[in-house]
């Protein structure tokens, strides 16, 4: 394989650019994706049906704690990869971790949220409404935890070989994976909650 | 458990098939173990990354997909030859049109388009392979599973039957109460991951992988459809994607996105499948509008006239693509500003389409044409094509849509935009290439009979559903009186699928004759060809190039072989880089069937724990360390000595 030294590690080879590149695409082909669940829910967000609505719904309590750890999660993965440029292994694998709790912790909060929901009898079956938000929702916190084993599995792999041309382009990849949670989390919290709680 | 639901009811012809399908598959599994194949099979195909293999195994199953769709379609020809026939019952007429339109389009055109792409793109740019050889693997095995779960669903449980649009609230678990639609939303979302997965690998390939000096404006015309077809992919299946899922939320948990009560909205689907649905006409028609503008410059010995306007056009018709989606339901309620908006963009395609119409018309002229069986199904693509796009623009008219819609009219101008568009276009396509994969020609006389025995057939077959559907008669209708009159041209309809049938038959016929009898290809080059792919051997090495070629102009080898500007430096050949082959796409690809058929009959417990598996495996494929091996330089040299001299390696 040759390592081009003039680029950053995860750069460093010519698969290693395009697997980059090639993620970048997958991203944008996440956009849309997730553009179509939010156009969706657009839809459905007034046909209640007899459930209850958003700003009945809605605590901007719990939201708020995941809101900042997601965006926390978004930092610290940022100094991971700063850390990993450096070639600081154990303060990368740090960051990481935290980064991954925090992911964690926002899996719990909303795992916790849908069981209130239901518990309110608020459940997938409710309305339109109910629907496209629980598919909205879970669509992101599913990436989330997907996003979560991914970084494990990550992780596992830098303890093992430390800081070499694969293991910093999957980094890399997953930060932008993880980035990208962080934007979509973005509009989830502004249309979804905010407007709801309006 | 309840053991009924996976029974299908019918008639002898559901019995039939199942045992034909039982036949099929013991004879497979016995004639591997008595051939002694199973490990040829293995290490050949089923752990294959090589991109010529699995474009090879793209186009076979296309081909079987095209004898499964084209027996639905003989089936519905001949239900409806004549008044009141009792050939197949309404039920399974609708389950009949219904696979027909899915496999045709989803496990037929396209995969037949993926399988040339895949062969063809990364030589015609001169790379070694695919950007992400592991990933195209995937890509094949999910498409492949796919298309097998909804093969099966004729035998088990049940097929869709509430038409490839799978309207709501037709396709809701009220009123399609069968697996069918189960098994829609679950064989479609697989294979639509594995076409996903190919939109990026393609783009990525394209955009980075291409010989040194190929800029993208003198890239190859194939290979700009292929780029423009895969962005196009990139961004309409995420919406199918979508779609499904709802689908299956509402079927198989019970959610309110297409309901008629609990605030659903049946028109959303509606929205959301055509969002996706009419980029995907453009995903099969753009590689086809590739394939002819590379048929037609060989064959002309020209070059291609207008490139810079035929990559033009093709930017505007994927743009285009995403905006005209509303065409398909004017008479569905959304008012007349809207149906405006989408007529006049609908019509508007017809514009860069036309553009390179004209083109093709003034690369022919003053060409010195060949009338080879590629380029005779180009020359007919035009003018029935053109029949196409022009009662499509008539189609687009919104207020006249009203007289014609869900006619037999529409089934007509979609099969004569469908047919020469891509059909004609993957068999051109097939001829064409085919010395490239396997080292000689088809034999060109049965390719002409065959073509003919296609061309007239097609216009026997489908001319007259225009006048039948004028006359008021209305597409999936299983049967109609005698005074109706639609007899004697329904009748004339089902000769031609016949003849059709027959056409199909003769072209099999033909890969069979000519893997016995033609001599093989010692030229590379029968052709005379144009672009890279005829710049290496035929069959070509497994690393396709043995020197990475340097490209200056447009139609590379063409003015290579016209200036004597050389393609390569012979004597820098070093050692190549290659993958190694893995089996773990493929059991990632059982893995996924699994999951699909355990979800359509809501098995939890094998559902649970296949989705694991999916997990599981795909942390597999992370801690994989292979990075593959090298071929050294002397065995590069070795290689290429003996394909000098005409032996197969």
């Amino acid at each position: 394989m040759k390592i081009d030294a003039s680029k950053p590690l995860e750069y460093s080879t010519e698969e290693n650019s395009n697997k980059i590149f090639g993620f970048w695409v997958f991203l944008g082909a996440e956009i849309p994706l997730f553009a179509t669940l939010f156009t969706v829910y657009f839809v459905m967000v007034n046909r209640f049906a007899s459930g209850p609505s958003g700003s009945e719904l809605f605590e901007i309590g719990p939201v708020l704690i995941e809101t900042f750890l997601l965006l926390s999660s978004s930092f610290t993965i940022g100094l991971a990869i700063h850390a990993m440029r450096h070639g600081y292994k154990k303060a990368m694998m740090v960051f990481m971790a935290l980064t991954l709790l925090m992911g964690l912790g926002f899996i719990g909060i909303e795992i916790d949220e849908f069981f209130t929901y239901v518990h309110e009898g608020a459940t997938l079956q409710t309305s339109g409404f109910l629907s496209s938000l629980f598919v909205l929702l879970g669509t992101h916190g599913a990436h989330v935890s997907f996003g979560f084993l991914w970084g494990a599995g990550i992780m596992i792999q830098l303890w093992r070989h430390g800081i070499t041309p694969a293991t910093a382009n999957k980094a890399f990849i997953f930060s932008l994976f993880w980035h990208f949670l962080d934007v979509v989390w973005i509009f989830i919290f502004s249309f979804v909650y905010l407007k709801g709680l309006m | 458990m309840d053991l009924d639901k996976f029974k299908v009811h019918g008639e002898p012809l559901i019995y039939g098939a199942m045992v034909s399908i039982a036949l099929a598959t013991i004879g497979i599994l016995v004639g591997l173990t008595y051939f002694k194949k199973w490990g040829y099979l293995w290490r050949e195909w089923l752990t294959t990354v090589d991109h010529k293999k699995i474009g090879v195994m793209y186009i076979l199953a296309a081909l079987l997909m095209l004898f499964r769709g084209g027996v639905d379609a003989m089936m519905m020809r001949l239900q409806t030859a004549a008044p009141e026939m009792k050939f197949l019952d309404a039920q399974h007429y609708n389950e009949v049109f219904t696979t027909h339109g899915l496999i045709m389009i989803l496990f037929m055109a396209m995969p037949f388009i993926i399988g040339l792409m895949n062969v063809i793109i990364p030589l015609q740019i001169g790379a070694r392979d695919v950007a992400f050889p592991r990933l195209n693997a995937v890509s094949f095995w999910l498409f492949f599973m796919g298309a097998m779960l909804l093969n099966i669903s004729f035998v088990i449980g049940g097929s869709p039957d509430a038409g490839w649009s799978a309207y709501f609230p037709l396709a809701s678990l009220e009123f399609s109460p069968t697996v069918g639609n189960n098994y829609y939303s679950l064989a479609l979302q697989i294979s639509g991951i594995g076409t996903l997965i190919t939109g990026v690998n393609f783009i990525v390939t394209i955009l980075k992988m291409r010989a040194p000096g190929m800029k993208l404006m003198k890239m190859p015309m194939f290979t700009w459809s292929v780029l423009i077809t895969n962005v196009i992919i990139v961004f309409a299946f995420p919406v199918l994607t979508v779609a499904l899922a709802l689908m299956m939320f509402d079927r198989l948990f019970g959610s309110q996105f297409f309901t008629m009560a609990n605030g659903g909205m049946d028109m959303l689907w509606a929205n959301l499948f055509w969002v996706w649905g009419h980029p995907e006409v453009y995903i099969v028609i753009l590689p086809a509008f590739g394939i002819y503008s590379e048929i037609i410059a060989t064959f002309s010995k020209k070059n291609l006239y207008g490139y810079t306007s035929m990559v033009f056009s093709m930017l505007i018709i994927s743009l285009l693509s995403f905006l005209v989606w509303a065409h398909h339901f004017y008479t569905m309620g959304q008012g007349a500003m809207v149906n405006s908006f989408f007529s006049i963009t609908t019509m508007a395609i017809a514009v860069p389409t036309g553009v390179k119409i004209f083109n093709w018309l003034f690369t022919l002229r003053k060409g010195r044409i060949t009338f080879t069986t590629p380029m005779l199904y180009t020359l007919a693509f035009i003018p029935i094509f053109t029949i196409g796009g022009v009662t499509g623009v008539m189609l687009a008219m919104a207020s006249a849509d009203y007289q014609y819609h869900n006619t037999m009219f529409l089934v007509a101008h979609f099969h004569y935009v469908l047919i020469p568009g891509a059909v004609f276009a993957v068999i051109a396509g097939f001829h064409y290439w085919f010395p490239k994969v396997f080292g000689f020609r088809l034999n060109e006389r049965l390719g002409k009979h065959s073509f003919w025995w296609i061309v007239i057939s097609f216009n026997v077959t489908f001319f007259p559903l225009f006048f039948l559907g004028l006359m008021g008669m209305t597409r999936r209708t299983y049967t109609y009186s005698e005074e109706s009159g639609f007899g004697p041209l329904n009748m004339l309809s089902f000769v031609g699928a016949v003849g059709l049938a027959i056409g199909f038959l003769l072209l099999v016929y033909n890969i069979y004759w000519s893997t016995r009898y033609m001599p093989r290809d010692t030229t590379s080059d029968p052709w005379d060809g144009r672009t890279l792919e005829w710049a290496t051997h035929s069959p070509m090495p497994i690393y396709n190039f043995a020197i990475v070629p340097t490209v200056q102009t447009r139609d590379a080898l063409w003015s290579a072989k016209q200036d004597n500007i050389p393609l390569y430096d012979d004597t820098k050949i070093t050692k190549i880089h290659m993958p190694s082959n893995t089996g773990k796409p493929f059991i990632l690809g059982v893995i996924f069937f699994i999951l699909g058929f355990a979800l359509v009959f809501s098995l939890w417990i094998p559902a649970i724990l296949s989705g694991i598996g999916v997990i599981v495996m795909l942390a597999f494929m992370s801690f994989d360390r292979d990075h593959g091996y090298y071929i050294s330089a002397e065995e590069v040299i070795a290689t290429e000595k003996k394909l000098k001299r005409g032996e197969i390696v």
